[in-house]
């Protein structure tokens, strides 16, 4: 049988007595294209926040390609293969574009704790980047500051970032987010031409894109997974519908 | 042994505690001020101490040279610092809130220097003699001891004075929002609360208190022109032991520091403030945010 | 094809130009020059020189930490002053051999710095910075009150810094301790440079843009802050050390929160970050301290506080940051 590619059990979290996470188990396949929806407030980005390690879970357990993860710091689990992106831009916004993905690179290599080689001599590294912003289409602002991009192609910063950590599962929270509506056709190609073996996980309020790019869906409602499946089952489900309409379907 | 050095410990465990007490009284009431600002603003505020010399050198120079009596002088004292604060406030330190702290820090180490230069310039280098009023020199019998007329006037006080605070904090609506935007700075914005005006009479108050508190004490923490420098470690380490924005961490905190200062220095005097200093960094190695702050 | 050659020709432009930007730039050869120079060219002032040059080491370790680490410090000197000490108790105890004195103090500040920075970088923002506080006065009081070692009060007397090599003695005219003082800031000076420009020192640069992206890239923030402060507490020791022994005297000032505030003060006038900010930000300093703070102790402190405040309302940047925009 093969391993999932992220797997929770039973997670659990808490602030006192705000509960932001309750016995959810959530299985990512190995290649997955699966999104997290809800209405404001479940709790998806929370739910990132957990599996990453940004916060601690109040219980229940985590395993990535079939290892408890649960108790490893951040860091740590972005070096099992874990990798992801925040629903708003988190860049190194005085460096270049180029250089926002180099130190992603480095340190998947390893290289980045180096005090004596320039940086200038890890060549692989820096051409690794130049393609993957070639890949998404950014390689001609490469040397611009990031603070110097249109919003949309920040995002699309975002993602090579997470994407030069090879990740073997990548959640992204909101990738379209902020994005004016004209730029955003280009993220979901990207997302689109994302390597099969990666797990993806989606969080996203857009249903068009969410329909679009899952394969599967789960759908979380007050910290608790209400119901997962394909795209048309999700769609038909009525009780789906209710929370987002707050309205009973008709029979 | 026996009855003669058994009463000798009692005693200096009853100087030690009241005098410590007095020190603990003038370190939370310079002190709360800088602990909401810091909490409150996001603001290091180093030029703290200045308000609370500037309460100490009116308090002073309306006592000696004008006469005015003591109750008085000293609320003069404390409006001055009161005053003073806000236009330093409106016009300078709103810039930096929630900025940079190495912005902060500048700023209000040029402040100090400001005030060190102004201090000296218009009062001379020389530190400040304070006479406490006739109805409070001299001492207070208690029957079973002596205790200073002044230090015990100025126990009375201040705890007076923190059980108003307290008290206001609690029970009165600007109380409660200092509370709301403490805890929760855009949530209190959204439900109305306006922070400007609160951030500025939140100053106003902890620099009044400050101003206060330099004049009450200013016979244990010595008016001088470099007072803003050289007790600026213990400011911090009230607050820092105390609980970055917590109101009653401070005095928690300024009763440690207090008592303890007092204590180790009649103890070991060889070691002076070292032990101190030696178990702040303790307190902070076991709880870095301070005894009743925020992790 | 031919759109694929040039495609190619843009890609190896960008990684060239992106590669480059750490090499050498003549401009760098010029504070070097400078100081040479001034050997010649000044030597009635080498004394004020020898403590320029090394007043710019100190300074220049405090860059890596408030710069590129981005930990606002306030008890910088506390390493300054253990580097100092170390120096001078040795000179004042029998060891009066200089280059060993220098390596010493560099080395137990260095520890100095990894065991307060153990405890201290725990935290962050102004809990940080009030803990750097009391670690540095901490010392201050150690130093104070251990007068047998120290001196207390009156300062460190009675050191004997033997020649450099046996060959060179510090002479009154400041020559030896100049040269001293320069050699030493060089060395420093490469360790610097080579860590800024290290991919330790861009992931440095990284955490203080976004700690929480650097978080997610997997990135081992804690413990690098902890190698360049321990690094940077070592250059503070061994420019205390140099202080010391090219002035055979150590006083409590040199553990003082106002050699802390003032390496800020320098650093802000440089230019934070920029690797050369310490270069200008130190002699325009002191060559102005030296003529106007003892004209009217007063009027210096008032200005320079006014100029503080300017600085930070007006020219962040700093000289540097100045020139920089200056350029187009």
């Amino acid at each position: 049988m093969t391993a999932l590619a992220l797997e929770t059990r039973g997670l659990c979290k808490s602030f006192g007595a705000l509960t932001v996470a309750s016995e959810i188990d959530f299985r990512l396949q190995r290649g997955a294209r699966h999104a997290l929806i809800g209405p404001n407030g479940a709790g998806k980005t929370s739910f990132v926040n957990l599996v990453t390690g940004a916060l601690r879970a109040s219980g229940g357990t985590i395993h990535l390609d079939g290892a408890d993860i649960t108790d490893l710091a951040q860091a740590a689990r972005v070096k099992r293969g874990l990798a992801r992106t925040f629903q708003i831009n988190a860049l190194f916004r005085r460096l270049c574009v180029l250089e926002n993905v180099v130190l992603a690179i480095a340190e998947r290599e390893g290289v980045a704790g180096g005090l004596l080689r320039p940086a200038g001599r890890h060549r692989a590294i820096i051409e690794e980047a130049y393609g993957l912003l070639e890949t998404l289409g950014i390689a001609d602002q490469a040397l611009l500051p990031v603070n110097g991009l249109a919003y949309g192609r920040q995002r699309l910063v975002e993602i090579a970032i997470a994407l030069g950590l090879a990740p073997k599962v990548l959640l992204l929270d909101e990738p379209a987010a902020g994005v004016p509506s004209g730029e955003s056709g280009i993220i979901v190609s990207v997302i689109e031409r994302l390597p099969a073996d990666i797990a993806l996980l989606i969080i996203e309020h857009d249903m068009d894109l969410v329909f679009r790019l899952a394969r599967t869906i789960t759908v979380l409602v007050q910290g608790r997974v209400l119901v997962e499946g394909t795209p048309e089952a999700i769609a038909a489900d009525p009780r789906v519908r209710e929370v987002y309409l707050g309205e009973r379907a008709p029979r | 042994m026996g009855g003669n050095s058994l009463h000798g410990v009692t005693d200096a465990i009853v100087s030690i505690g009241f005098h410590g007490l007095a020190f603990a009284m003038v370190l939370y009431l310079i002190s709360v001020g800088l602990s909401v600002t810091m909490g409150l603003m996001g603001f290091v505020n180093l030029a703290h101490g200045v308000f609370a010399m500037l309460g100490g050198y009116v308090m002073i120079r309306l006592m000696n040279r004008y006469g005015v009596p003591f109750l008085p002088a000293l609320a003069a004292a404390a409006i001055a610092a009161a005053l003073a604060s806000i236009p330093l406030e409106r016009l300078l330190y709103r810039r930096f809130y929630g900025g940079e702290e190495l912005d902060q820090v500048l700023l209000t180490m040029g402040l100090i220097f400001m005030s060190v230069a102004g201090a000296t310039f218009v009062c001379g280098p020389l530190t400040q003699q304070m006479e406490p009023p006739r109805w409070l020199s001299g001492q207070v019998d208690l029957g079973f001891r002596h205790f200073p007329a002044y230090r015990s006037f100025l126990i009375l006080c201040g705890a007076g004075l923190v059980t108003a605070l307290w008290l206001g904090l609690e029970r009165t609506r600007f109380g409660a929002q200092i509370r709301a935007a403490v805890d929760n700075l855009r949530m209190a914005q959204s439900v109305g609360i306006n922070t400007s005006r609160l951030f500025m009479l939140t100053f106003a108050l902890g620099s009044g208190l400050a101003g206060l508190g330099g004049g009450l004490g200013a016979d244990l923490l010595a008016i001088s022109p470099s007072y803003a420098l050289q007790y600026l470690v213990y400011f911090i380490i009230v607050v820092a032991v105390g609980g970055l924005g917590s109101i009653r961490g401070p005095f928690f905190a300024a009763l440690l520091i207090g008592i303890g200062d007092t204590g180790f220095k009649y103890l070991l005097p060889e070691f002076g403030a070292f032990f101190i200093y030696a178990l702040t960094m303790a307190l902070l190695l076991w709880r870095p945010q301070g005894l009743f702050g925020r992790a | 094809m031919a759109a694929g050659a040039e495609h190619s020709a843009v890609r190896d432009a960008v990684i060239d130009a992106f590669a480059r930007r750490h090499r050498l730039h003549p401009l760098e050869a010029l504070p070097w020059l400078i100081a040479v120079a001034a050997y010649f060219a000044l030597p009635g002032y080498l004394s004020l020189g020898a403590q320029i040059l090394a007043t710019i080491l100190f300074v220049l370790s405090a860059d890596l930490v408030l710069g590129y680490a981005g930990i606002v410090t306030l008890g910088h000197a506390a390493f300054f002053g253990t580097g100092a000490y170390v120096a001078g108790i040795l000179a004042a105890n029998g060891w009066g051999e200089p280059i060993s004195g220098l390596i010493a103090a560099a080395l137990i500040a260095g520890l100095v710095g990894f065991l307060s920075g153990l405890i201290i970088l725990r935290t962050t923002g102004l809990a940080l910075l009030m803990q750097t506080l009391v670690v540095a006065t901490t010392l201050y009081e150690a130093a104070n009150k251990a007068g047998r070692w120290t001196g207390g009060d009156d300062g460190l007397q009675g050191m004997q810094v033997w020649p450099i090599f046996g060959l060179f003695r510090f002479d009154m005219f400041g020559r030896v301790a100049y040269a001293y003082c320069l050699i030493v800031l060089f060395l420093g000076w490469l360790v610097a440079r080579r860590i800024v420009h290290s991919p330790f020192g861009r992931a440095l640069i990284g955490a203080r843009e976004n700690t929480a992206r650097m978080h997610a890239i997997g990135a081992p923030v804690a413990r690098r802050r902890l190698v360049i402060y321990t690094i940077a507490a070592a250059l503070a020791g061994a420019s205390g050390a140099l202080i010391a022994q090219t002035t055979s005297f150590v006083g409590l000032t040199s553990l003082s929160l106002e050699r802390s505030g003032n390496a800020l003060i320098m650093l802000i006038i440089g230019g934070v970050g920029r690797l050369y900010g310490a270069f200008i930000g130190v002699p325009v300093f002191m060559i102005a301290q030296d003529r106007f703070s003892s004209i009217d102790p007063v009027y210096w402190y008032f200005w320079l506080g006014l100029l503080m405040i300017a600085v930070v309302v007006f020219a962040r940047g700093g000289l540097l940051g100045l020139i920089e925009r200056l350029r187009p």
